[in-house]
């Protein structure tokens, strides 16, 4: 990757959807660095309370960083510095006396790989109560059929809760995850490529999942497939070598891109 | 260059060309399969080697209770002698014996280059010739026989005896001619028997209680003594409880002592008298023949019947006679207690170690030295740890303890010397490295997709290592521990230092308070084996008993390791398929 401070940039294209309910997230100028490499350069954007916003960009652009810097998944590596804000609410999320567990129970996350747990698809979704100590049976419970009903996978789980986890197929792990992100009640959904590892079944049945979710929690999600971004988002990033070029409505991005760069990664003429 | 030209250059053979052609199998390393035959050959080997150690522990241990025939030998000197053969081999015969060999049988050792054979008997009766066993050269021989009547005797002092039975004595009358084998003193035997378990069970068990009681009594009134002083009223007190409660304890002592004595004066009553090979005779009380048989005339049940009574024995008594005889009940105990023992303190202390090195320290320049050292603590020589566990564990620790909390009971120690509990914290030191390593593989190969997973659902560090990082890594951990205990339970250096000792027939659970007694020294398997086979009057008898306990350390420990892989196996189980 070329050093990105010597490349000549468009400046950021900013033209995104307003939602009803307010922004969600705040994120100001914000940059990052591994070490002594820098990831991210000075992104700035607004993630609207209740819809869903993707991050796209070909690889090794940042878009996955900048999603774990929301819930700060991040700070398990050595070296890490970061720069500018990153506000929830109005609080920053770096800021000091945030307690970073109370934070990411704040938030749901999904990861690119589906992850369940070496246990019973029971423990798996209510894992985030487990380590808030819940022990009320009936809360148990309801959860687990609230959430396993919001990822769609009720009708295929409802027989088998206390069997092992690890014995779904990948698409049915990737929605209970989806169960267990939302079983702890999240204000934000983070989704980190979810369904690079599916087969295009387990895939719609996601974007399904995702288009139901949207309007309960605000979501973003990042992507490498440029449909599926435009199929489930409201609003789209580009971000290119750790920069943000364009943020804007979906419907605008993929049909009249503002900026050159955007137009060259969505006809595909690169990335 | 196109394709068409490298096609003529290799129809050709000849065309020089830049192009370069793949050769067939022109190197060795290109076939490979040589190395195979040698990597393969490497690990039959190993596994020959391996088979062979188990097969010659199994075989000799196996037959060593088997009842032997007894022959009776008629040298040329008219001399006779009688035991089991043992085992036969060549040897060179020296001039002062070729001497006195008879001039045709001189040639026939001349014809062998100087070599005869010779044969070991077990001969028996130590207390008749100070010696158990003979070897006999096949020119001396005139004449073998296996007659019916020899009876082997096993006894509980002096090792068997192997003669006839010349006369009995039951009840104080003689015991008619015709009931003069084994099998007519049977019942006699037995009753015999019955009442020397008595006698025992009187002398350790009961007066052992009083004994108890007494040495109890006296470290009260010493505790007394030790806290308000030696003319204080309340040591004065207690010691006059003491005495009153001793007068009845004197009194017990002295009726048990009576009954034992009665006991004693009838076990007399029973006496058989066996004549040896070569006239001599011996009376032995009934009640000190632990078995006696005629071996060459037992069937095949009476012989499997013999086998499977001797190890019983072997399994279920103590030893006598220095370890060579009797029973190893408590080496096994010791073996079984302290590997536990060790693993109880060798897994959290182990695996808590390996959870903050790599889940918590930072990894830094400190943490690679204190895992390289870690590393090299496995390389120690074991008996560095023994002489480190006698010094810190049982001196400045134990004495410290005893100083503490048993005064009344010194000079005597009761921590501040090897026993269980110190020999088991040497060997947990000794192994404590495995676990680390183990554990800290193990915890590095948990995927880090797990941990995140946790992380994001709001799980401090401490819940995602509880519920998900550890229950992950406990197979892995497991091994680790199967490794420790293996390696623990066949250590016996270290231990000889630290409260292994030759016999300690006081197994450390027993029924008086607090039951069980990790002070005690112990006997162990390993330390049993170097003990009997190298430490005893005659290592010719011991070396039956080496493979014996041989047999039976390996078995102990197959059984251990075996428990824990299953253990081991049942968790994994439950993260079986947990790869995508």
């Amino acid at each position: 990757m070329p050093d990105g401070s010597q490349v000549e940039y468009d400046k950021t294209v900013y033209h995104p959807v307003r939602g009803e309910n307010g922004t969600a997230l705040d994120i100001e100028k914000f940059s990052l660095w591994y070490s002594e490499k820098q990831a991210l350069f000075e992104n700035s954007l607004v993630v609207e309370r209740g819809l869903v916003t993707a991050l796209i960009g070909p690889s090794g652009c940042g878009k996955s960083t900048l999603l774990r810097s929301i819930n700060r998944m991040n700070d398990l590596i050595d070296g890490l510095r970061i720069g500018g804000q990153m506000k929830i609410d109005g609080r920053d999320i770096y800021g000091p006396g945030i307690d970073v567990i109370a934070l990411r129970k704040r938030m749901g996350m999904v990861f690119q790989k589906p992850n369940p747990f070496p246990m019973t698809i029971f423990e798996n979704v209510i894992y985030p109560l487990r380590v808030d100590g819940v022990t009320d049976k009936t809360m148990l419970e309801e959860t687990v059929e609230r959430s396993l009903r919001g990822s769609a996978l009720w009708d295929e789980a409802k027989d088998r809760l206390h069997e092992s986890a690890l014995g779904m197929s990948g698409g049915q792990q990737q929605r209970l995850c989806i169960a267990r992100a939302i079983a702890g009640d999240p204000e934000v959904l983070l989704m980190d490529e979810p369904c690079s590892a599916l087969d295009p079944i387990a895939t719609s049945r996601i974007e399904e999942l995702i288009d139901e979710l949207a309007g309960h929690y605000t979501i973003v999600i990042v992507t490498h497939n440029m449909q599926q971004a435009a199929r489930v988002s409201q609003n789209t990033a580009f971000m290119y070598l750790g920069r943000l070029i364009e943020y804007g409505a979906t419907e605008t991005m993929f049909t009249t891109p503002k900026a050159e760069r955007t137009q060259a990664y969505i006809t595909g003429r690169f990335g | 260059m196109t394709a068409v030209n490298i096609d003529t250059a290799a129809s050709t053979g000849k065309a020089k060309s830049s192009v370069y052609r793949r050769a067939h199998a022109a190197d060795l390393s290109a076939v490979g399969e040589p190395f195979q035959w040698v990597l393969g050959g490497a690990l039959a080997m190993g596994c020959v080697l391996i088979a062979g150690l188990l097969l010659l522990v199994f075989w000799n241990g196996l037959v060593t209770f088997w009842p032997k025939p007894i022959e009776v030998v008629r040298l040329t000197d008219g001399a006779m002698v009688a035991g089991e053969p043992f085992r036969t081999e060549s040897f060179r015969v020296t001039a002062d014996q070729l001497a006195k060999v008879p001039a045709d049988k001189r040639a026939a050792i001349a014809t062998d280059d100087g070599f005869a054979d010779r044969t070991l008997y077990r001969t028996g009766n130590y207390d008749i010739y100070n010696d158990d066993f003979r070897w006999v050269p096949d020119y001396e021989v005139a004449s073998v026989e296996r007659p019916a009547d020899m009876v082997y005797v096993e006894r509980l002092e002096w090792g068997p005896l192997i003669g006839r039975i010349k006369s009995a004595i039951v009840n104080g009358t003689a015991v008619p001619a015709d009931r003069l084998t084994p099998a007519g003193l049977a019942a006699a035997h037995d009753a015999a028997r019955a009442r020397w378990a008595q006698i025992q069970h009187i002398e350790r068990d009961l007066i052992g209680d009083v004994n108890h009681t007494i040495e109890k009594a006296r470290l009260r009134v010493r505790s007394v003594e030790l806290s308000s002083g030696a003319d204080s009223p309340a040591y004065r007190a207690a010691q006059q409880r003491f005495s009153d409660e001793n007068v009845k304890l004197q009194e017990r002592f002295q009726a048990l002592t009576k009954q034992a004595q009665a006991l004693r004066a009838e076990d007399a009553k029973d006496t058989v008298t066996f004549a040896e090979i070569g006239g001599k005779e011996k009376a032995v009380n009934l009640s000190a023949v632990v078995r006696f048989f005629q071996p060459n005339e037992l069937s095949i049940f009476g012989k499997i019947g013999v086998y499977l009574g001797r190890w019983w024995e072997f399994l279920s008594t103590e030893p006598r006679e220095a370890n060579t005889e009797g029973g190893i009940l408590p080496a096994i105990f010791g073996t079984v207690a302290m590997t536990l023992l060790l693993v109880i303190f060798v897994a959290p202390f182990g695996v808590i170690t390996a959870l903050y090195l790599r889940e918590y320290a930072k990894q830094g320049r400190l943490v690679a030295v204190v895992r390289i050292s870690v590393n090299n603590l496995a390389g120690v020589p074991s008996i560095v740890y023994g002489v480190f566990g006698l010094g810190f564990f049982a001196y400045i620790v134990g004495g410290s303890i005893d100083q503490v909390f048993f005064p009344e009971r010194l000079p005597s120690p009761t921590f501040g010397t090897g026993g269980l509990f110190w020999a088991a914290l040497t060997l947990a030191l000794l192994t404590v490295p495995v676990v680390i390593v183990a554990t800290e593989e193990a915890l590095a190969a948990v995927p880090r997709s797990m941990r995140e997973g946790s992380l994001a659902c709001g799980a401090s560090k401490w819940q995602t290592i509880r519920r998900i990082v550890l229950p992950r890594a406990m197979p892995g951990i497991m091994t680790g521990i199967i490794l420790a205990m293996a390696r623990g339970a066949g250590e016996v250096a270290p231990l000889m230092l630290v409260g292994v000792v030759k016999l300690a027939p006081e197994l450390p659970i027993d029924g008086y308070f607090p039951y069980i007694h990790l002070e005690r020294s112990f006997m162990h398997l390993g330390f049993h084996i170097y003990d009997v086979g190298f430490q005893s009057r005659n290592s010719e008898a011991g070396k039956p008993m080496v493979f014996v306990t041989t047999l039976l350390l390996i078995l102990l420990i197959v059984v251990m390791n075996a428990a824990a892989i299953y253990i081991r196996n049942r968790l994994r189980r439950q993260f079986a398929g947990s790869q995508f």
